[in-house]
């Protein structure tokens, strides 16, 4: 018998002590797909009504033209662009999750990772819409996109924009197919309880798969392989985001510390995110066994050493703007604090730095609803952060006549809240669709069934 | 000549590596099923690396060279001078050839997935169970009239929960 004892032990340390069955998993985890209550239906009439708002707006826009924005010089990004990168950023922890966490062993992932993921395949689609809205024409969207066309005429190529097309294009296609090919087992295993149409939703869905010795073989490799390209993927996305910005001479973004910045912000706010969609996830379906205090510490820790990252690229932004001696970079941080945005960044540094540490206690990092209402306030302060790097650095930029206030539109207000219900209509639809805990991937974790161990009792 | 399929479902991950040593020992072809990717079962079966691997490092390298290809390439074609930077600025051009690496390598992964793993899988197994999703492991194995006997032998002596039969061939 080659199935050492060692091994046995050290899995299962980290799953809950009621769960000792492997079908077990099968039954909670698909429990959670079954008929849906009135909450589940109440809360997608809310998201519904929201994306109709979305699209009213965007209409709306679309027929009026741009001018219904508060979009105008000298403040031309405003809104959308801030939402853009807070949709950005909020992928971005799906895909630390699920495949930075993979590769390092970290063994709290399984039972969060599949939400993460699909929340990251939810924002993408949701921060790609905004340039899409932003430009305005939307008919000509597709100049973006390098195709032959009869002139010979090419994107260019040097610019941070362009980049970001790339960026945000391949971002959504790769972390689709990740995420889709980690639920194919799983939708198996759905497609072997269920009966009827669903039946056939999931037997074309799951591809067939039977869960063989080849199919697993294979599987594990690629899934590796997919989560290392990733890794740098994900890093990569938010530099070229943050090089939008610091590519510019605006003072306020002209700064190189920008890219990790960005980054360990996006980390941030997603994980704030996934506390935020998995604390209701729990209740509602009654997934206690799975997604323990554990794992909310977990997250608690990344939330704590992102706001601290956060915080010190926030004092070393004004310290070099101090430093520097230059008078136009000192004037645009002044500004930042006691200008006309004072608000913003005031709420800015609370939620993001004063907030966060809180969870240098043990005793909230143990409380789900504490963690929950930190959480709340991580998303705020995180769409701030964006709105003042991107608004008050353009509004006050070199020259005095060109100063100006922006302040958005009902149309932009309307745009932006209907951004929410666009990402929680698909997020509904993902928790009755898809097994929403990652049922292979926790077996993984479980002590295997043996014979031998029973019989030696 | 006619196989029959014999498909046993076993509760225990020792009995299912024992059953299917016993099986390879004496010259079968086995099929195992799992209900999570199991690496004593590869193991038993004797698996080494899988080609997954050249496929991602093949594709990953031909997004680098179609990156370097495409950006130079249409600067040449329509020339923009932006930013005092020259024609062909490499560097610049790294952003764009980092993402198609990934682009290409990972599509190509999932592309070589599904070839070698034979996936999507249309064609039905001769006999399978439901169960190996939920919470039992599998062992599948074919025979010819003269050797059913003996690999049914090998399979019950590591008591299935379950011995079915089937004919026909499936893809072992």
């Amino acid at each position: 018998m080659s199935v050492a004892t060692k091994d046995r032990t050290a899995r299962g340390a980290l799953t809950h002590p009621d769960l000792t069955r492997l079908d077990d998993v099968n039954r909670d985890v698909l429990n959670v797909l079954k008929t849906p209550g009135k909450g589940w239906w109440a809360m997608l009439l809310i998201s519904l009504a929201g994306v109709g708002m979305f699209l009213g707006a965007w209409g709306w826009q679309m027929y009026r033209g741009l001018g219904v924005s508060g979009l105008n010089s000298p403040v031309g990004w405003g809104v959308y662009i801030t939402t853009f990168v807070f949709w950005v950023g909020i992928a971005h922890s799906g895909t630390l999750i699920s495949a930075i966490l993979f590769l390092f062993r970290a063994p709290w992932r399984q039972s969060i990772y599949r939400a993460a993921e699909a929340m990251t395949v939810f924002a993408v689609m949701t921060a790609g819409l905004f340039p899409l809205i932003h430009v305005g024409r939307l008919w000509h969207a597709y100049w973006l996109i390098p195709y032959p066309n009869s002139r010979f005429l090419w994107p260019n190529f040097k610019s941070p924009l362009v980049w970001d097309v790339f960026a945000v294009t391949t971002y959504f296609t790769v972390s689709a197919v990740f995420f889709y090919l980690g639920t194919i087992p799983d939708v198996a295993a759905a497609r072997d309880r269920a009966t009827g149409l669903r039946k056939k939703l999931y037997q074309v869905m799951s591809l067939g798969w039977q869960g063989t010795d080849r199919q697993w073989h294979h599987f594990g490799k690629a899934y590796i392989f997919l989560a290392a390209l990733a890794t740098p993927l994900v890093l990569s996305v938010h530099s070229v985001v943050s090089w939008d910005f610091a590519m510019s001479i605006v003072p306020g973004w002209h700064a190189t510390i920008f890219a990790p910045y960005f980054v360990a912000g996006a980390i941030f706010s997603g994980v704030g995110m996934v506390i935020t969609l998995t604390v209701p996830l729990r209740k509602i379906f009654g997934l206690e066994a799975y997604l323990t205090t554990k794992h909310f510490d977990a997250m608690a820790k990344l939330c704590l050493l992102t706001s601290m990252i956060v915080l010190y690229a926030y004092l070393s932004e004004f310290f070099m703007a101090w430093y520097s001696g230059e008078e136009i970079e000192r004037t645009a941080f002044w500004n930042r604090l006691f200008g006309d945005y004072w608000w913003a960044t005031w709420t800015m540094l609370t939620c993001n730095g004063l907030v966060p540490v809180m969870l240098w206690f043990k005793r909230v990092r143990h409380s789900i609803p504490a963690l929950f209402v930190i959480s709340i306030f991580i998303n705020i302060g995180m769409w701030f952060e964006r709105f003042v790097i991107v608004v008050t650095s353009l509004h006050h930029e070199y020259e005095p006549f060109a100063w100006g206030i922006y302040r958005p539109s009902t149309t932009e207000m309307m745009i932006m809240v209907g951004s929410f219900a666009w990402f929680g209509f698909w997020f509904l639809l993902f928790t009755r669709l898809i097994p929403p805990i990652a049922i292979q991937e926790l077996k993984e974790v479980m002590p295997p069934p043996m014979r031998k161990q029973k019989e030696a009792h | 000549m006619s196989a029959t399929g014999l498909l046993a479902s076993y509760e225990y991950l020792d009995s299912t590596v024992d059953a299917i040593e016993g099986l390879r020992k004496a010259g079968f072809k086995v099929k195992a099923y799992a209900p999570y990717p199991e690496h004593h079962i590869e193991e038993a079966l004797g698996y080494g690396q899988s080609p997954v691997r050249v496929w991602t490092l093949v594709g990953a390298l031909t997004g680098t060279a179609t990156g370097f290809a495409f950006t130079i390439w249409t600067s040449m074609e329509w020339p923009l001078a932006v930013g005092g930077k020259p024609m062909i600025s490499i560097p610049a051009f790294v952003p764009i050839i980092f993402e198609m690496t990934v682009l290409f390598g990972a599509l190509s992964t999932v592309i070589g997935l599904f070839i070698l793993s034979r996936l999507p899988n249309i064609k039905p197994a001769v006999v399978y169970d439901p169960e190996f999703t939920a919470g039992r492991y599998g062992v599948y194995v074919e025979a010819g009239a003269d050797r059913v006997a003996e690999a049914r032998k090998i399979l019950n002596a590591q008591e299935p929960i379950e011995l079915r039969e089937g004919e026909g061939e499936d893809n072992v």
